[in-house]
């Protein structure tokens, strides 16, 4: 891509969705970037169509039909560049049809190289089907049978610092050269293995790849043990990602013709435009997109141990660290059943004001995983699916946080010995310095109230302190990340004006105490001057409308034994954004106090419902 | 808008139907082209490499890496049967006392002999895998060395959920009204080897009996997942299924709960009680979805059967259709309004709706997405 971005005017985006193939039109209205329209159509990879073009084009006609704009020619090829009211200047893609980016990763220390190339992985957008490591407790035949029966579309090998150890290294592509792996797609082709470990096991392990798959050596992803230098294997992956995946699937060849950048996964895209806005804005950042096979969490928080005077490999902005965790069975349809099955019975009905018999339940779980664009029509539905919906962002961020770690005791420089007991206590996710929850995906970008989306995040993620809350109304995050590659001020533009839906503000004093004592003294003022003041109460939730872009001036003075962010019994005075909900003052307590006892509990969550505004009072009432 | 598409299963009394019957890797092609094929027929086969496994010999026979292969008394490749002495080293001090000797674990040869970590692979004898025709028909095509596609006319009815993998066997209807769903005292011995069809629901008792027996599936209307849980021993997370350790295969053609077959269904499998078929429980419901099925081979048109006159795709005024969410689950009906506006459903949600009359009259809206069109 050639063009000057000062040329740029109209940019057309599609992502392709493993069943929907989602394209937006992004104009230059009034010297900014605007979304104008958006269309989708059903993805075409599989059988009878077999050509993602088509449903490429397909979407792209709807943006055409609803602009009155013709962006495909008689041909069926995208009209570039832009010819009076026709056309676009430039076109881009995601993709995660066909099962996305499928890997692989290996390393000798599960939680050291292993790791690493699990972030990296991660991070690029793949999903990663399984960690091989020296000391993951499986002897030898069962890790080769394993690299046998799973068929990903690469692997990334790791292992060992610059100059550490050799042998676990030729070890394990021992164990993959026994193994003789064939790629998920394109009979006949080698599987692509990226080596990034040890520079001096480089020798060995090409004599023993070298033959058997298609093998690419990159800069080693733990070069010492302080840092991990995850770029260039990251690369290898998005340009292997091109070259081997998306060339086998169907219409790729066609489609990578006609985008001016790479095709990106969609969740390597998602993290990009992540991580752009939290670095320019120094804000930290945690985002969920809830589909309905799998649940993605990424999150941007600072680096603790960042210090300016080390010099570092990554290239990136290290003074924050972007994670990305796929729960890959945990969803809304598809994945429902197991949602159902990892969090249990109990977990699920304690979000759900009234009693449900578990026959019917279980069936009606079942029979939405066999039916899953089935859509709830009774309100009890309705609650039993947000209910759901908690314990799959819950259990999806239980796995964000022991995996979104600092580097195992090195950056808190601690001794190697202490590297080896790592535990998953040193999570980089700091929710009292969470700045803002972004919430996507079916389940909370289209809850009949925007207050259902901000209760389900409040319930699941339960951050601390005061934190902002926001959905993607219509997930554009992929094609944003993307185009963040092209054009970042339009990407960033898009991202602040269109793509989100600011709920409001959450106002959470950290702490546990009986129901009904005070816990701290709250004073909100507008704008205009009205202020609004109360006492909040353990076990109280209350909400004040504040409108999306006003902002208030919170003062918040805690209870001796409560945190709002300036420590315990510390007042706080804060600027606090509005949004469609407006601000949320959670009185709950965290960790988050729900009675055992199941007629206290009904009785506090209708209260906590009621009080938000969730369900219709009516419903709540007969429940 | 007019209409909307609403995929429905296939329920069909006469089609043609091609199988892929490929083999996980490169094979032989047992057969041959337009040759006629019963299911148990094996149409092509291979082997698998065998499984490897990995003794570092370094360790064990005290030397370093690069002397391995000095101690080996069998070459790379070289057939080697279980208990055959592997390497052995000179023992003590090389005088040839207290030798250490590894045996061959399995029958099978070496692979590999690393000089950097003295490991060596060891690979056990190929795993033959056949695959067979799963159904009657003709060979259509012939893809070398990987399989063939058998094609063939047939009554073709699939099912929305199963579990276990192909069987082959005579249906056996279990039609008594008085007692739609299939409980213990309704199976006996004489259904070994049979496809049992029951009208409405199974239950966890009944199907273990069935197993005893050696029932070969059972087609039913419904099951509770809870017994689905008892059946197989754990709770199903994802759809994903046919490779269930069950020797009775499953296809429920409505769903989870008690749920009638619909009639159309039962009333063709009623129509061939007694006539062999082919079940294969195995469901896969993401991408490149796959559902269960029956099918029973119909080489000419069946008596009685008529070309199916072709209708407006998608769904109309008049059009049979399936609720398939709460509050209606299960009930059938017919489309009498398809108001083109958003409704605003009980639970809140905007949705595109219709109206659908029951056989007693009642009518009441749906969202569009929770029905499905039955095909006539």
């Amino acid at each position: 891509m050639n063009k000057n971005p000062e040329d740029i005017k109209v940019i057309l985006a599609t992502d392709c969705g493993s069943t929907t193939t989602k394209a937006i039109l992004i104009m230059l209205q009034d010297d900014e970037y605007r979304l104008v329209v958006r269309g989708e159509a059903p993805t075409t990879v599989e059988a009878p169509f077999e050509d993602v073009t088509m449903g490429v084009l397909n979407a792209v006609a709807e943006v055409s039909e609803l602009t009155d704009r013709e962006l495909i020619t008689e041909e069926g090829a995208i009209i570039r560049p832009v010819k009076g009211d026709t056309g676009c200047d430039i076109y881009i893609s995601t993709s995660s049809a066909g099962g996305g980016l499928q890997m692989m990763v290996a390393g000798v220390v599960r939680n050291m190289t292993a790791k690493s190339a699990e972030h990296a992985a991660l991070g690029a957008g793949a999903i990663v089907m399984d960690v091989i490591a020296s000391n993951d407790h499986r002897l030898p035949y069962q890790q080769i049978e394993r690299i046998r029966q799973l068929r990903p579309d690469m692997i990334l090998l790791s292992g060992g610092i610059d100059g550490g150890t050799v042998t676990h290294v030729v070890e394990l592509a021992e164990l993959i050269a026994a193994a003789d792996p064939k790629p998920r797609l394109g009979i006949g082709y080698h599987l692509p293995v990226i080596f990034a470990g040890n520079i001096e096991a480089r020798p060995e392990v090409k004599k023993i790849l070298e033959k058997k798959v298609d093998l690419k050596l990159v800069e080693n992803i733990r070069p010492v043990l302080e840092e991990e230098n995850l770029r260039p294997a990251r690369e290898m992956i998005h340009d292997l990602f091109m070259e081997h995946v998306m060339a086998q699937a169907p219409g790729y060849k066609k489609l990578m013709s006609w985008t001016d950048a790479p095709i990106m996964p969609t969740p390597g895209a998602v993290g990009a435009i992540m991580k752009r806005v939290a670095d320019e804005e120094g804000i930290q950042v945690l985002g969920v997109d809830i589909g309905g096979a799998t649940t993605d969490v990424f999150s941007v928080f600072k680096n603790p141990s960042y210090d300016n005077e080390k010099p570092v490999h990554e290239t990136e902005n290290p003074r924050t660290i972007f994670n990305r965790t796929v729960s890959a069975n945990l969803g809304m349809s598809y994945s429902i059943s197991n949602v159902f099955k990892e969090a249990g019975l109990e977990n699920i009905m304690r979000w759900v004001p009234f009693k449900m018999d578990e026959v019917v339940l279980r069936n009606q779980v079942k029979n939405k995983m066999i039916r899953p664009t089935t859509i709830p029509q009774a309100i009890e539905t309705l609650i039993f699916e947000q209910a759901v919906a908690r314990e799959a962002l819950r259990l999806a961020f239980i796995q964000h946080c022991s995996f979104a770690t600092t580097l195992k005791g090195v950056q808190k420089q601690r001794t190697i010995s202490e590297t080896f007991s790592q535990i998953d206590s040193d999570t980089l996710v700091d929710l009292l310095g969470l700045d803002i929850l972004i919430g996507s995906g079916g389940v909370l970008s289209h809850a009949p109230r925007r207050n259902q989306a901000a209760m389900m995040m409040l319930d699941a993620f339960q951050p601390h302190g005061i934190t902002k809350l926001a959905v993607d109304s219509i997930f554009m995050m992929p094609q944003l990340g993307v185009l963040a590659t092209l054009h970042p001020k339009a990407a960033t533009e898009v991202f602040h004006k269109d793509c989100l839906i600011h709920l409001g503000t959450a106002v959470v004093p950290v702490g546990t105490s009986k129901l009904g004592s005070d816990i701290g003294h709250y004073r909100i003022q507008r704008n205009n001057g009205e202020v609004i003041e109360g006492q909040l109460q353990f076990g109280d939730m209350i909400k004040y409308d504040l409108p999306a872009e006003e902002t208030a001036l919170l003062r918040f003075e805690p209870a001796r034994n409560f945190d709002i962010g300036n420590g315990s019994g510390k007042l706080l005075e804060t600027k606090v954004t509005g949004g469609v909900v407006g601000i949320i003052l959670d009185g709950r307590g965290r960790p988050l106090y729900i009675p055992e006892e199941d007629e206290e509990r009904v009785e506090l969550l209708k209260k906590w419902l009621l009080a938000l505004d969730i369900y219709p009072t009516d419903s709540l009432e007969r429940a | 808008m007019g209409h909307v598409y609403t995929p429905g299963l296939k329920v069909t009394e006469y089609t043609s139907i091609d199988k892929h019957r490929i083999l996980p890797l490169k094979g032989d092609v047992m057969v041959e082209l337009d040759q006629v094929v019963k299911p148990e027929d094996i149409v092509a086969k291979t082997e698998l490499p065998g499984n490897v496994d990995q003794i570092n010999l370094a360790n064990i026979l005290g030397c370093g890496p690069d002397d391995v292969e000095f101690y080996l008394k069998f070459d790379i490749g070289e057939k080697i049967k279980a208990g055959e002495i592997l390497a052995q080293n000179r023992g003590l001090f090389g005088t040839g006392l207290f030798k250490t000797s590894i045996k061959m674990p399995f029958d099978g040869n070496i692979e590999m002999v690393s000089k950097v970590t003295g490991n060596v692979l060891l690979r056990a004898k190929p795993i033959p895998v056949e695959v067979s025709a799963y159904i009657e028909g003709k060979v259509s095509k012939i893809i070398p060395e990987e399989g063939v596609v058998i094609t063939t006319n047939a009554t073709f009815i699939q099912g929305i959920f199963g579990v276990g993998g192909e069987r082959f066997g005579e249906i056996v209807v279990l039609d008594n009204s008085s007692q739609p769903d299939l409980t213990p005292d309704l199976v006996d011995d004489s259904h070994r080897n049979k496809i049992l069809v029951c009208r409405r629901r199974v239950d966890a008792t009944a199907f273990e009996k069935a197993m005893d027996i050696g029932v070969k599936a059972i087609v039913a209307g419904g099951i509770d997942d809870r017994d689905l849980k008892q059946i197989i021993g754990f709770d199903i997370g994802v759809a994903i299924t046919g490779s269930e350790d069950i020797s009775t295969s499953l296809v429920v053609t409505e769903g989870f709960g008690v749920i009638p077959m619909a009639q159309r269904t039962f009333d063709i499998l009623k129509k061939y009680n007694g006539r062999s078929a082919s079940v294969n429980g195995a469901t896969q419901i993401r991408a490149g979805v796959i559902r269960p099925e029956i099918v029973i081979n119909q080489p000419t048109p069946p008596k009685g059967y008529e070309e199916p006159v072709e209708t407006k795709i998608g769904l109309n005024i008049g059009s049979m259709v399936r609720i398939i969410r709460y509050p209606y689950f299960g009930k059938l009906g017919e489309v009498s309004d398809l108001p083109p506006e958003l409704h605003t459903l009980e639970s809140g949600s905007k949705a595109r709706v219709l109206k659908v009359r029951f056989d007693d009259g009642e009518e009441v809206l749906v969202p569009r997405a929770n029905i499905e069109t039955i095909e006539s």
